[in-house]
């Protein structure tokens, strides 16, 4: 499913070269749950970015679903990151001035998808997650669960394989962040392959597989 | 992205910024109302021109003794000859070409002119019966010089206004007896009052038959032929043929100048269209002011949304995409702009017109066109700039608010 060679990303600051990743080698089957643990600036989210092709590696070779990611241009970055991979984050990214449903609508609207399709697929979403009474509620309505809950509906409406948590109970109290972990594991039993960036070690315990990084390096892997 | 989902996202982004897209309209609506306003006027000018020389009298030829060259001095000038006149003669030959109508002909002069014991001077008009139709002039009261030969001196008199209250206070002026020179006339017509007219005020005017005014003025020439065409298409026609038949009349010599109003009018249109011109060039300047605006905001929002833009990218929006989401919010706004602005000029335009009911407003149909089509093109040229920007941004970077 995924399986990075030799990544590496380096950064120049000022003139000083920063190595966020540096000889990153991690294999990932399909539907696995994995943790990747590390101190801030240990390059963990540089590797959930380019994991998520939202950022290129300076060297290495990275195969998503057996195909080679880093020679493909922009344009084809952007449809894969469309029908593959799903993103969840810290600070939930929903558009202020879209209702729940307009949010989780959008990836299809990007997509070109018909108007008919879309509202039972989006309907259907929202019912699962338990947020079909405030799907015409704006993201300043909603409770920060309520929100994070939205921000998984939008990412699962277009039927990723792989599903990229980035922090996504950080701005959770305790209860919120439950619901929110027992939502995207009950997506992973159902077969989708889910990685989750923490530094919450009780978040780690959960996932099946913890990667632990430190400077840019993939120290652990159990 | 479906062509109905992307106006529905850039126009939900811009009735969201309230503030920022109420600047926008403004400024754009602005730009077109002076384009809109500016060329209403000057079009109004053109057209009030118009209707004035409409007024003047239709279909009408104008002849003056003597040559007006541009080419140089001509032999006969450095002979000291001077140029033959134009007589009763030369008009009635005139009279006579195919495709005229009617001849005034007319002698100018200035005479006092007395009622019993008040005198005062007055420019003196000869003519004939034709020159009211000819001329366009119109009759308080009374009646207008009789027709006949025009060699027959009647001694009669039609004044104007301010003559008929001057030398005739408190009584009726038609009927009254006026004395011009050495010669007694019979008032018989007031003219109305219709303001200036070629240099010729009609109010103060005493227009006795041209025969009479020959002799007073003691001179066989006369000092224009007025002629008028049956039909617009005879003008240039009749104007050849008169050039042609007078210069016949004087030994083949061409000393006369011959124009038309069409010449005269068309002379006023070109001057005017060019003011038009400069007035939609001025008011143009702020429709580029209004494209700078809309730029300035559209960075500003682009970088306020840069987070947005991120999560765009992330959900997998193309840079087509994102350039076109913002690009069509741009474009809506200054067509939102623009249409506002065009109704702004029209009612701009309706108040002067109430204010000023002879000058006749209306944008001419360029300038609506050209408003248009500037501040929507306005809206795309500075609108791409910000667009790129947006599309181009690093969508690791834009998730996290940095740019």
């Amino acid at each position: 499913m995924i399986e990075l060679r030799n990544i590496c990303r380096h950064f120049q600051m000022g003139d000083q070269q920063v190595r966020a990743l540096d000889d990153v080698n991690v294999h990932i089957d399909s539907g696995e749950y994995v943790s990747i643990m590390g101190p801030s600036g240990s390059g963990k989210s540089t590797l959930l970015n380019v994991l998520g092709l939202l950022d290129r590696p300076t060297a290495g070779t990275y195969l998503l679903d057996g195909r080679e990611t880093t020679s493909l241009d922009d344009e084809e970055l952007a449809h894969t990151r469309a029908r593959k991979i799903g993103f969840i984050f810290q600070s939930f990214h929903l558009i202020p001035r879209l209702t729940a449903f307009e949010n989780v609508e959008l990836p299809l609207v990007l997509a070109g998808v018909a108007p008919d399709v879309r509202r039972p697929r989006v309907q259907e979403l929202l019912a699962s997650l338990s947020l079909e009474s405030r799907a015409r509620h704006r993201p300043n309505e909603l409770s920060g669960g309520q929100r994070q809950r939205v921000a998984i509906a939008r990412a699962m409406v277009m039927q990723p394989a792989v599903l990229l948590a980035d922090e996504p109970t950080g701005n959770l109290d305790h209860i919120s962040g439950a619901e929110v972990l027992a939502a995207i594991e009950g997506l992973n039993a159902k077969g989708i392959t889910l990685l989750v960036v923490t530094h919450d070690a009780e978040v780690s315990q959960r996932a099946r597989r913890h990667i632990r990084m430190r400077d840019g390096r993939v120290v652990e892997d159990l | 992205m479906r062509f109905r989902d992307l106006i529905r996202l850039a126009l939900d982004s811009a009735l969201r910024a309230r503030m920022r897209s109420i600047m926008l309209l403004l400024a754009m609506s602005i730009g077109v109302a002076a384009v809109i306003a500016l060329t209403s006027l000057g079009e109004g000018a053109r057209r009030y021109v118009a209707n004035e020389f409409q007024a003047l009298g239709t279909r009408m030829i104008i002849v003056i003794p003597g040559r007006s060259e541009t080419g140089g001095v001509s032999p006969g000038m450095l002979a000291g000859e001077t140029p033959r006149a134009l007589t009763l003669s030369d008009a009635l030959a005139v009279q006579r070409l195919p495709g005229v109508e009617r001849v005034a002909p007319l002698v100018v002069g200035s005479a006092p002119a007395s009622a019993g014991a008040l005198e005062r001077e007055a420019p003196v008009m000869g003519s004939s019966a034709e020159l009211m139709p000819v001329h366009g002039f119109k009759l308080a009261r009374g009646e207008f010089l009789p027709s006949g030969d025009l060699s027959r001196d009647t001694a009669v008199a039609v004044i104007g206004n301010n003559i008929a209250r001057e030398l005739f206070p408190g009584r009726e002026a038609i009927g009254g007896n006026l004395r011009i020179a050495d010669r007694r006339f019979r008032v018989i017509g007031v003219l109305a009052d219709q303001g200036r007219m070629i240099g010729m005020d009609s109010q103060e005017l005493v227009i006795v038959p041209v025969s009479a005014a020959q002799a007073l003025f003691n001179t066989e020439s006369l000092f224009r032929l007025l002629i008028q065409a049956q039909t617009r298409d005879d003008m240039n026609r009749v104007r050849e043929a008169t050039i042609e038949a007078i210069r016949l009349r004087h030994q083949g010599e061409e000393d006369v100048t011959v124009i038309t109003q069409d010449a005269l009018l068309s002379t006023f249109d070109r001057i005017f269209t060019a003011l038009t011109l400069t007035l939609a060039g001025i008011a143009s300047i702020s429709l580029a002011v209004a494209g700078v605006l809309i730029m300035n905001v559209m960075l500003v929002s682009v970088s306020q949304r840069t987070s947005e833009v991120g999560l765009l990218k992330a959900i997998g929006a193309t840079r087509s995409q994102i350039t076109a989401l913002f690009l069509t919010e741009a474009i809506l706004l200054s067509v939102a702009g623009a249409i506002s602005g065009l109704f702004v000029g029209l009612g701009v335009d309706w108040i002067v017109g109430h204010l000023y009911p002879s000058l006749p407003l209306s944008p001419p149909v360029w300038a609506v066109v050209m408003a248009l089509v500037v501040a929507i093109i306005s809206g795309v040229v500075f609108g791409l700039m910000p667009a790129r920007r947006a599309a181009r941004l690093d969508p690791v970077a834009a998730l996290a608010g940095r740019r």
